[in-house]
C-alpha cells in the first residue's frame, strides 16, 4: 500500500460513524437496550403490541440520539438516576410527597416542575445578563441551567408518570393527556430544540430570546398550578385511553416547540436587521448574522413542518379509531389544518420564490401566534372533540 | 388560407400552455391556501351543524337565511368550499404535471456533460496542482465520493475524466410526494365528505326528512339504500334490540341509510373510575347478517371498532334506552289533596288527568349517575345519584321542564331533594330545594305545604294567636284573623317577596317599615303554628317546643314554600323506583377515500422528510494530466442549504488536500 492509499484509508477511517463510536458510545448504547429489555420483560403483561412497538422504539431511538448528540447521554443518565430516586422514595403511597424530605423539595412530580420553572427563568435572565454583558461566563451559567431545568422537567413527568399509576393502578397514564402536562411538555421540548443549535452554531446570543418564550410558559403553567390546581392528576376519559397518545402528543410538540424556536429566532432577526440598517455597533450586533438567523429559522420550521405533518396524521389515524372518521372538522382539526397551510406558505415562498429576510422573520412571530391559538386558543375559545384542558 | 388553421391551433396552444402556467402557479397555489384557512376559520368561529332554530334564535332571521344561503352552517361540505378544494386539487395537478417530469430527470441527471467553465463558476471550487498520478487521483476521488455519500459516474473526456458525484435525490422524489400526496388526500376526502350526497340532493333524487318520525315510516325520498358508498351516520340502540338502519343528519334534518346487516346490541357497560368519572364506554354487539353461517359477536369500547364488511362500527354515545320509572305526583296547592302514582318509561308521552287539570308528561330522559363537580374540596367530585328529565305540558300546549333527583343532597346540614326547572332549553335550571324529614321523606314538607292551604285551619290557629299582645273585641279580632290568613295566603301564592310588594303598593312610605316588620312576624308566626300542628298530627310531642333539627327544618321548608311560585308548577314529582334500560349509541361509517387518503398520508409523511433531510447536492471532481502533474478541480453544489453544503464541500476538499500530494 503506497502512501496515498493509506492516507486515504485513514480519512475515511476517521469519519467513519461506527469507528467514530468511542466505548461510552457502546457502553451508552448497551445501558439503554439493556433498560430496555429490563422494561420490556417486567411489563410486557400491561402493554399491547404497539406499545411494546414504541418501546423498542424509544430505545433505539435514545440510542441514536446519544450517539449523534453526545449531550442527550448525561442528560438521559441524570434524568434516569433522579427519578429512580424520586420512584424509590414512594414507599407508603402519595402521602409520602408530603413527608419524605426529597420527594417534597426536590423530586416529587410537582417539586421537580417547579425546579424546571425556578431554573428556565433564571436561565432566562443569566442569558440576557450574558447577552448584554457580553460576558461569556454568564452564557455559560445561563446554558447549565437550562440543561438542569430540563433535567428536572424531565424528572417531573417521569416521577409524575409513576405518580399516576399510585393512584390506582386504572389511572395510570404518559403525562401528556391535559395542558398543565403539555405545557411542560413543551418548555422542555423547546429548550432541547434550541440547546441543540446552540451548540450547532456556536452561540449563546440567541438563549435569552427563546427562553422567554419558554418563561411564558412557565408563567402560565404557574398561573394553571396554583389557580386551577391543574397539577392534580385526572384519570383519563375513555377517548384518551389508546396507544395513540404515546406518539401523536410528543410528536406534536415537536412541531409546536419549533414553530416557537423559530419564532424566537425570528425577532432575534428583527432586532439584528434594525441594527444593521442604523450601522450601530451595539450589543445587538453580537446577535448571529442575518444569513445564520435565515438559516436557523428555516431549518426549525422544516423541523417543525415535519413533525407537525406527521403529528396530524397521527391525529387522523387516531381520531378514525376513536371518533369514526379521520376528519371531522373539529375546530382543533381546523385549526392544525390552519397551522399547517401557513407553514405550508411559508416554505414555499422561501423554497419556490426564494423569500428572504424581515418578511419571513415576521411572518414566523405570525406564525407563532396562530400556533399559539391552535394549541391554545382553541381549547379556551371554542367547543369540540379535543375539549382536554379547559380553562 | 393555409395559415387560417395552423394560427389557431398555436393560439390554442398558447392559451392552453397559459392556462397550465396560471394554474400551476406559485401565487394561485398561495392564494388558495390562504383561501382554505379563512374559509376554514370561519367553520371554527361559528359552530356548525347546529339545530336551525338555534341560529335563528343567534342571527335572527335576516342574518339567518343569508348566512345559510352563503353556507355557513356546514362550511366545509358548502359549494364554495369544495370549489377552493376542487381547485387546489387542479393546482397542485398541473404543478406536479410541470414539474415532476423535470425532477424525476434531475433524480437520475448526473451532469456529466458540465463544462470546465460551469464548475469554475460555482461558488464551492477548488484547484490543485498534483504530483499523483491520474489513477491515484481517480481512486481517491471515488473513494471519497463514495464514503460521502456520493454516487457517481465517470466520464473519460477530450484529455481530462469527470467525476460527477450526487446525493440526496430524494428531495426531487420528496417533492413528487408530498405534492401528489394532497392530490390523494383531497379526492379522498371528497369522497368521504357529503360531496357526492349534496349531488344527489341538488338533483333531486333525496330531500331530508324534518319530522320525529319512525325509521320505517321515513319516505323513500330520504333514505339511502345500502348502494352508498360513502357516509358517516348514527344510530341509538336500547339494549337486547338491534337495527338495520343509521340516520346521518344533513342539514335542519335527517335521512336514513340502509344497512346491509342488522346490529343487536346485548349489553352496554359503563365502568367507572374511584372517583367516579367514566372509565369506559362497552358494547356487546352481535351482527345479524344472512351471509353469515352465523351471527358474529364482537365486543366494542370507544378507540376499539369493529370493522365489518368494509363498515366501520363505533361506540360513540350513550343514551337511555326506555327505563321504566315510577313517580309520585305530590300536589303543590289546594289541600287534603293525596299523591298520586305514576308509571311511565323514558321517551313516553304521558297523557295525565292530575288534580282537575289534563296535562301531557313527556319524559326524556333518566340517569343512573350524575357526577358534579364538588364543592368539597377534598374530593372533585361528587355522585347526585339518579335523575330524571321530563316536560310538563299542558292544554295550551304550553311545556316547563324538569329535572328531578331521586336522592337527597346535602347543604349546609340539612337534607333536600333537588327538583329544578326551566321554561326553554336556553336557560339554566333553578331548583327547588325540598326538605327531607326525619323519616327520609317528603310527608312531612307536604303536610306542612297542604296544611297552610288549608283556610280553616289557618281560621283556628289565627284564633289561638295573639299576636297584637292586646285583647280586641271579638269582631275586630275576627277581622284580624282574617286578615292573618290572607297574608299567609299572599305568602303562599307569591313567597315573602309578595308579600313586601304588596305593602309596598298598599302602605305610605312613612308606616312601610312597620307593617312589614308585623307582616313578617305575623306570617312568621302563623307558619309556626301550622308546623307545630302538622308535627302534633304526627304524633311529636312540642309542649316543649321542638328540637334543633325540626327548626331547622321549619326554616328549610319556608324558604321552599316561599320560591314555590317561581316554581311554577303545581305538581311535585318524586321518583321512588325505576328498572334501568341503556341505550348504545353507535357511530357506522364507510368511507372508501381512506383507500386514497392513507396511502396520501404515508406519502406526505415520507415525502416531507425527504424534501427536508435528503437535499439534492452534487460534486464534480475534474481532472486532466499536464506537464506539471495533474490538475484537479473540485466543485460543489446544492440547491438549498447553502451553509450546511459550504462546510460539507470544505470538508471533503480538506480531505482531498490532505490525501493527495501536491
Amino acid at each position: 500500500m503506497n502512501s496515498t492509499q493509506t492516507a486515504l484509508q485513514f480519512e475515511i477511517d476517521k469519519q467513519s460513524f461506527w469507528k467514530g463510536l468511542t466505548p461510552f458510545d457502546w457502553v451508552w448504547s448497551i445501558v439503554v437496550m439493556l433498560g430496555t429489555a429490563y422494561a420490556y420483560v417486567m411489563y410486557q403483561d400491561l402493554m399491547d403490541v404497539y406499545e411494546k412497538g414504541i418501546l423498542v422504539s424509544t430505545g433505539v431511538g435514545l440510542v441514536f440520539l446519544g450517539w449523534s448528540w453526545k449531550a442527550m447521554r448525561g442528560l438521559s443518565i441524570a434524568v434516569f438516576l433522579l427519578s429512580i430516586l424520586g420512584i424509590s422514595r414512594y414507599v407508603n403511597g402519595l402521602s409520602d410527597a408530603d413527608t419524605d424530605f426529597f420527594l417534597r423539595f426536590l423530586v416529587s412530580g410537582q417539586s421537580a416542575v417547579m425546579w424546571m420553572s425556578a431554573l428556565y427563568v433564571l436561565a432566562t435572565v443569566t442569558y440576557f445578563i450574558a447577552f448584554f454583558g457580553r460576558s461569556d461566563f454568564a452564557g455559560k451559567v445561563a446554558s447549565a441551567m437550562t440543561w438542569s431545568a430540563t433535567t428536572m422537567g424531565l424528572v417531573g413527568l417521569m416521577v409524575r408518570w409513576r405518580e399516576s399509576y399510585l393512584i390506582g393502578i386504572d389511572v395510570g397514564h404518559i403525562p401528556v393527556s391535559n395542558l398543565y402536562e403539555v405545557f411542560i411538555l413543551f418548555s422542555i421540548i423547546t429548550a432541547l430544540l434550541y440547546l441543540f443549535y446552540e451548540r450547532r452554531y456556536q452561540t449563546r446570543a440567541l438563549g435569552g430570546f427563546v427562553l422567554l418564550i419558554i418563561s411564558a410558559a412557565v408563567a402560565f403553567l404557574l398561573w394553571y398550578t396554583f389557580d386551577r390546581q391543574a397539577d392534580e392528576i385526572q384519570p383519563l376519559v375513555p377517548a384518551l385511553k389508546s396507544y395513540w397518545m404515546k406518539i401523536h402528543v410528543p410528536a406534536n410538540f415537536v412541531g409546536y416547540g419549533a414553530f416557537a424556536l423559530a419564532a424566537m429566532v425570528g425577532t432575534a432577526f428583527l432586532v439584528r436587521a434594525k441594527a444593521d440598517e442604523r450601522g450601530s455597533n451595539g450589543i445587538a450586533t453580537t446577535l448571529p448574522d442575518l444569513d445564520v438567523l435565515d438559516d436557523l429559522m428555516y431549518k426549525s420550521i422544516a423541523l417543525g413542518f415535519a413533525f407537525f405533518t406527521l403529528a396530524t396524521i397521527l391525529g387522523a389515524l387516531w381520531a378514525a379509531e376513536a371518533w369514526g372518521g379521520y376528519w371531522s372538522w373539529d375546530p382543533k382539526e381546523t385549526w392544525a389544518l390552519i397551522v399547517w397551510l401557513n407553514y405550508a406558505a411559508w416554505l414555499h415562498m422561501r423554497l419556490t420564490k426564494g423569500w428572504r429576510g424581515k418578511p419571513m422573520a415576521a411572518w414566523a412571530i405570525i406564525g407563532l401566534f396562530v400556533t399559539l391559538f391552535a394549541f391554545l386558543g382553541v381549547n379556551m375559545f371554542l367547543s369540540g372533540l379535543h375539549s382536554y384542558g379547559e380553562l | 388560407m393555409t395559415n387560417q388553421p395552423t394560427t389557431s391551433i398555436a393560439r390554442g396552444a398558447k392559451t392552453s400552455a397559459l392556462l397550465v402556467r396560471f394554474l400551476g402557479s406559485m401565487n394561485l397555489a398561495i392564494t388558495l391556501l390562504v383561501a382554505l384557512s379563512i374559509a376554514a376559520i370561519i367553520g371554527t368561529v361559528l359552530q356548525q351543524n347546529q339545530p336551525y332554530t338555534d341560529y335563528v334564535i343567534k342571527f335572527g332571521p335576516f342574518w339567518f337565511e343569508l348566512f345559510q344561503q352563503l353556507g355557513l352552517y356546514d362550511v366545509y361540505s358548502s359549494g364554495w368550499f369544495l370549489f377552493i378544494l376542487f381547485f387546489l386539487v387542479v393546482s397542485t395537478s398541473t404543478c406536479i404535471y410541470r414539474n415532476a417530469p423535470n425532477m424525476l430527470r434531475e433524480m437520475r441527471e448526473y451532469r456529466e456533460n458540465s463544462t470546465l467553465e460551469t464548475l469554475k463558476n460555482y461558488p464551492n471550487t477548488y484547484s490543485w496542482s498534483l504530483s499523483s498520478t491520474h489513477a491515484e487521483v481517480l481512486e481517491v476521488t471515488q473513494k471519497l465520493f463514495q464514503h460521502n455519500g456520493y454516487s457517481a459516474r465517470i466520464k473519460e473526456g477530450d484529455g481530462h475524466t469527470l467525476v460527477s458525484g450526487m446525493k440526496g435525490a430524494g428531495s426531487r422524489l420528496g417533492y413528487v410526494l408530498t405534492h401528489l400526496a394532497i392530490v390523494l388526500v383531497c379526492i379522498g376526502g371528497l369522497i368521504d365528505g357529503n360531496a357526492i350526497l349534496k349531488a344527489r340532493e341538488l338533483l333531486g333524487q333525496i330531500t331530508t326528512e324534518t319530522r320525529n318520525l319512525p325509521a320505517d315510516e321515513v319516505p323513500e325520498i330520504s333514505r339511502l339504500g345500502v348502494e352508498n358508498m360513502s357516509f358517516r351516520g348514527s344510530v341509538s340502540i336500547p339494549e337486547s334490540r338491534e337495527s338495520d338502519v343509521l340516520f346521518i343528519n344533513y342539514k335542519d334534518g335527517y335521512l336514513v341509510q340502509e344497512l346491509p346487516f342488522s346490529v343487536e346490541v346485548k349489553d352496554f357497560r359503563i365502568e367507572h373510575y374511584l372517583s367516579g368519572q367514566p372509565k369506559s364506554f362497552e358494547s356487546d354487539l352481535v351482527i345479524h347478517d344472512d351471509r353469515l353461517a352465523e351471527p358474529l359477536q364482537q365486543t366494542i369500547s370507544v378507540n376499539y371498532p369493529l370493522i365489518y364488511d368494509g363498515y366501520s362500527i363505533y361506540q360513540a354515545s350513550f343514551s337511555d334506552g326506555g327505563s321504566e320509572l315510577e313517580l309520585l305526583a305530590w300536589p303543590l296547592s289546594g289541600s287534603g289533596t293525596a299523591q298520586k302514582k305514576l308509571e311511565t318509561k323514558v321517551g313516553d308521552d304521558l297523557q295525565l288527568n292530575l288534580f282537575n287539570e289534563s296535562w301531557v308528561l313527556e319524559t326524556s330522559n333518566f340517569r343512573l349517575f350524575n357526577i358534579n363537580p364538588s364543592d368539597d374540596p377534598s374530593k372533585k367530585f361528587k355522585n347526585a345519584g339518579p335523575s330524571v328529565q321530563f316536560k310538563m305540558r299542558d292544554k295550551t300546549g304550553e311545556a316547563k321542564e324538569f329535572l328531578n333527583y331521586m336522592v337527597p343532597v346535602e347543604r349546609e346540614g340539612q337534607l333536600y331533594y333537588l327538583s329544578g326547572v326551566r321554561s326553554s332549553p336556553a336557560e339554566e335550571f333553578k331548583y327547588l330545594y325540598v326538605p327531607v324529614d326525619d323519616a327520609g321523606g317528603i310527608d312531612r314538607f307536604m303536610n306542612y305545604l297542604h296544611a297552610l292551604n288549608d283556610k280553616t285551619l289557618l281560621m283556628d290557629l289565627a284564633a289561638k294567636q295573639n299576636v297584637t299582645g292586646s285583647s280586641l273585641p271579638s269582631q275586630d279580632s275576627a277581622k284580624f284573623n282574617e286578615a292573618m290568613v290572607r297574608l299567609v295566603g299572599v305568602f303562599l301564592k307569591s313567597g315573602m317577596n309578595g308579600v313586601i310588594e304588596q305593602v309596598e303598593k298598599n302602605v305610605p312610605a312613612d308606616k312601610r317599615e312597620d307593617v312589614t316588620k308585623l307582616y313578617v312576624r305575623v306570617i312568621q308566626q302563623m307558619l309556626g303554628a301550622v308546623y307545630l300542628d302538622v308535627l302534633a298530627k304526627e304524633g311529636v310531642d312540642v309542649s316543649l317546643g321542638v328540637d334543633e333539627k325540626k327548626a331547622a327544618f321549619f326554616d328549610a321548608a319556608s324558604a321552599a314554600i316561599s320560591s314555590i311560585d317561581r316554581y311554577g308548577s303545581p305538581v311535585y314529582f318524586q321518583l321512588t323506583s325505576f328498572v334501568h334500560h341503556q341505550a348504545s349509541g353507535l357511530q357506522i361509517a364507510k368511507a372508501p377515500g381512506k383507500n386514497l387518503v392513507y396511502p396520501g398520508c404515508a406519502m406526505l409523511i415520507l415525502g416531507v422528510f425527504l424534501m427536508f433531510y435528503a437535499p439534492q447536492k452534487r460534486m464534480w471532481a475534474w481532472f486532466e494530466t499536464t506537464e506539471d502533474g495533474i490538475k484537479l478541480l473540485l466543485s460543489g453544489h446544492a440547491v438549498r442549504d447553502n451553509m450546511d453544503f459550504s462546510a460539507e464541500y470544505q470538508q471533503l476538499q480538506a480531505q482531498f488536500g490532505r490525501i493527495l500530494s501536491p
